[in-house]
């Protein structure tokens, strides 16, 4: 009986301490965005952000884009001959790329390239007290670390998002049309007629949330390194924490993915 | 009595099971620079950040003006925290940003200047470090003592109040250490903040704090002015201080003020039991103030090492020489008449004339001088009323140039 009683109290203080992270990390997240929409407007550092987070990002997101429509034109082909509808491979392309594989593909990418980068920054900032130091210069650290990161990525992940759909369809063309001669007018037009506004608007707003959590979660991870997990310190934590920002950025686009396009749909 | 800038009442903080201050209690008066020192892992660096806002006491009261530093809102709290700068022990310097715009940054976020402006102030404070030349580089391409300066150039641009230092010379040689408590010190008497400083470095820190705090196992064992320190009659102190305090002084090698007193006192029984005679020379160099204002503080110390090497060098055989404080070089000449010690004078006056220039290159045109002064020590007198005494009595020996 105190087996499962003590057994019981580890899985109730797993719990508390889980919310209250997610308590904690909600309130951070919160707490930036409001400060990144209350004067004085930094312009500059969200440019540098959106420099290193989007433009940076143009090319791992192109290869995998372009790979991916690649694979996309070479399944759809082989699938859609077994019900001799090959003349919709254009359409189930621009489809699976702009509702799907696009926003999620390009977001796990930049979860992976730019959240690592940002967990690592502000974790190696955390160890070594500059942040106490803006703290003590009167600069508030969410404001001038955290907000330009969330502002850069909500900008720049829907817009590596349409250059993932674009290459993506381009990949798409090159095995569908070119490798396995499908009818370049057939594909085009089949690509045209099945994509509508709605199609586009859900898959825009999808990054538009998949920025905001992997920007927010993985400055959360690197800004509380010290404190994530207990008895890991120094530069440790540093590494917890860049491995920890990617892992809970890539789940939580794979959870939030359902969720949106449950509610968007 | 004036009331405390900075004052805890009853303040405990503990981090699980490991009680780091118990219910301390210690004022910090306005003007003055109080160090704080003690065994290290005992809350000296907690204290800095209980003051600064970094961290929160677990129970009592942080007054600062009078008012619960605890219980300000927000709009307060954000003017408290300008009259407050912090000095971090491993300087927390911002490594993506060059020594420039590190320095720059608090005038860009909290004031309304524009660059030249934020230019001008950041230079001054440059020059006066004697860091201008690596204004483009980045911290990780400094050393450790240009880290140290650059921090404190970052935390005096804004002119605050008080500076919190928390162990401002750790890592640097002796000639630095001194030209940054030189420089604090100075710093201090010109814009007048108030400093509290976490040092180990005994006894250098007692040349230019007005108040010394010892701090053991959460609570504080000594509170007094550095020449009372000795008197305090706690074993922890006693065997600190005697722990901590090197026999000679870093900076030029000549004996400590403590040890000087010492052999004072010794002297002075055996002159009353002999009935001999003992007598002092008192050296001060003029222009000090001016050399570390224009020059930089590095080379204010390298003119009194020079000095003093040089008195050293003529005087060794013949009497024991001290650093006595931060400007003054005192000599000990036991069993030597008032006579006697004037013709040792007259002796050095007259090497002084070949004395030579300050080694390295490139100094702007400064003048300086050095005073002196002998006096026979009488009956029962106190070292302090003897070197008092001597100040009176100075005279200009010799005029000297930097160039």
């Amino acid at each position: 009986m105190q087996i499962i009683l003590f057994q019981i109290g580890v899985l109730g203080e797993s719990v508390i301490e889980m919310l209250h992270s997610l308590g904690k990390c909600t309130l951070f997240i919160s707490t930036a965005c409001a400060l990144m929409m209350t004067p004085p407007f930094k312009i500059r550092r969200i440019i540098d952000q959106l420099y290193f987070i989007g433009v940076k990002s143009i090319f791992v997101v192109s290869l995998t884009a372009v790979f991916t429509g690649m694979v996309l034109g070479l399944q759809g082909y082989y699938t859609l001959a077994k019900f001799n509808s090959e003349g919709l491979l254009g359409g189930a392309v621009a489809l699976s790329l702009i509702r799907e594989l696009g926003p999620v593909l390009s977001a796990l990418m930049v979860a992976g390239r730019a959240g690592s980068s940002m967990a690592a920054e502000l974790g190696s900032m955390r160890i070594s007290e500059q942040i106490d130091a803006l703290d003590t210069m009167n600069i508030h650290p969410l404001k001038f670390l955290v907000s330009p990161k969330i502002a850069a990525s909500i900008i720049a992940v829907p817009l590596l998002t349409a250059i993932f759909n674009v290459v993506g369809m381009m990949g798409g063309y090159l095995t569908g049309v070119v490798m396995l001669e499908v009818n370049q007018a057939v594909f085009l037009n089949s690509m045209i007629q099945a994509t509508d506004m709605q199609d586009i608007v859900v898959g825009m707003t999808k990054p538009l949330f998949f920025g905001l959590m992997i920007a927010g979660l993985s400055s959360y991870k690197g800004y509380y390194c010290d404190i994530l997990k207990k008895g890991v310190y120094g530069s440790e934590s540093v590494s917890y924490a860049t491995t920890s920002a990617v892992v809970i950025s890539s789940v939580v686009i794979l959870v939030l993915d359902y969720v949106l396009t449950a509610i968007l749909l | 009595m004036t009331e405390p800038l900075i004052e805890f009442r009853d303040v405990s903080k503990a981090f699980a099971s490991n009680i780091v201050l118990n219910r301390v209690n210690l004022k910090i008066n306005r003007g003055e620079i109080t160090t704080i020192i003690g065994k290290s892992g005992m809350g000296k660096t907690v204290i800095l950040k209980h003051i600064i806002g970094l961290m929160e006491p677990d129970s009592g009261q942080i007054l600062f003006n009078g008012k619960n530093i605890l219980r300000l809102n927000p709009k307060e709290r954000t003017q408290f925290r300008f009259h407050v700068g912090y000095l971090f022990q491993n300087v927390a310097l911002f490594d993506s940003m060059n020594v420039y715009d590190n320095i720059a940054l608090p005038l860009r976020e909290n004031t309304k200047l524009n660059e030249m402006q934020i230019r001008e102030k950041v230079i001054d404070k440059m020059e006066k470090l004697e860091i201008v030349e690596i204004r483009q580089k980045y911290p990780s391409e400094i050393s450790g003592g240009m880290k140290k300066r650059v921090g404190l150039a970052r935390v005096l641009v804004m002119d605050p109040q008080v500076i919190l230092f928390d162990e401002p010379t750790t890592g640097l040689d002796p000639i630095r250490k001194n030209a940054v408590h030189s420089m604090i010190s100075h710093m201090q008497k010109k814009f007048g903040f108030t400093g509290v400083m976490v040092s180990h470095e005994i006894p250098d820190v007692f040349y230019i704090s007005q108040k010394i705090v010892m701090l053991d196992n959460g609570v504080i064992l000594a509170d007094c002015p550095p020449n009372e320190i000795e008197n305090v009659d706690h074993p922890k102190v006693k065997e600190f201080i005697k722990g901590a305090e090197s026999l000679k002084d870093q900076l030029t090698g000549l004996k400590t003020k403590k040890l000087i007193t010492s052999q004072f006192i010794i002297e002075l029984m055996r002159s009353v039991h002999d009935d001999s005679y003992c007598s002092i020379l008192l050296f001060k160099i003029n222009g000090l103030n001016k050399i570390n204002e224009t020059l930089g503080f590095v080379t204010g110390q390298k003119v009194i090492k020079h000095f003093a090497s040089f008195v050293e060098h003529y005087l060794r055989i013949s009497g024991e020489n001290s650093r006595y404080s931060d400007d003054l070089i005192l000599t000990l000449l036991p069993n030597t008449k008032l006579g006697m010690a004037k013709i040792l004078m007259g002796k050095l006056e007259e090497a002084l004339k070949t004395y030579p220039p300050l080694p390295g290159e490139g100094y702007t045109p400064m003048n300086y001088s050095i005073s002196s002064s002998v006096v026979e020590i009488q009956g029962q007198q106190d070292i302090e009323n003897v070197v008092t005494l001597a100040e009176k009595k100075f005279s200009v020996i010799g005029y000297f140039e930097l160039k």
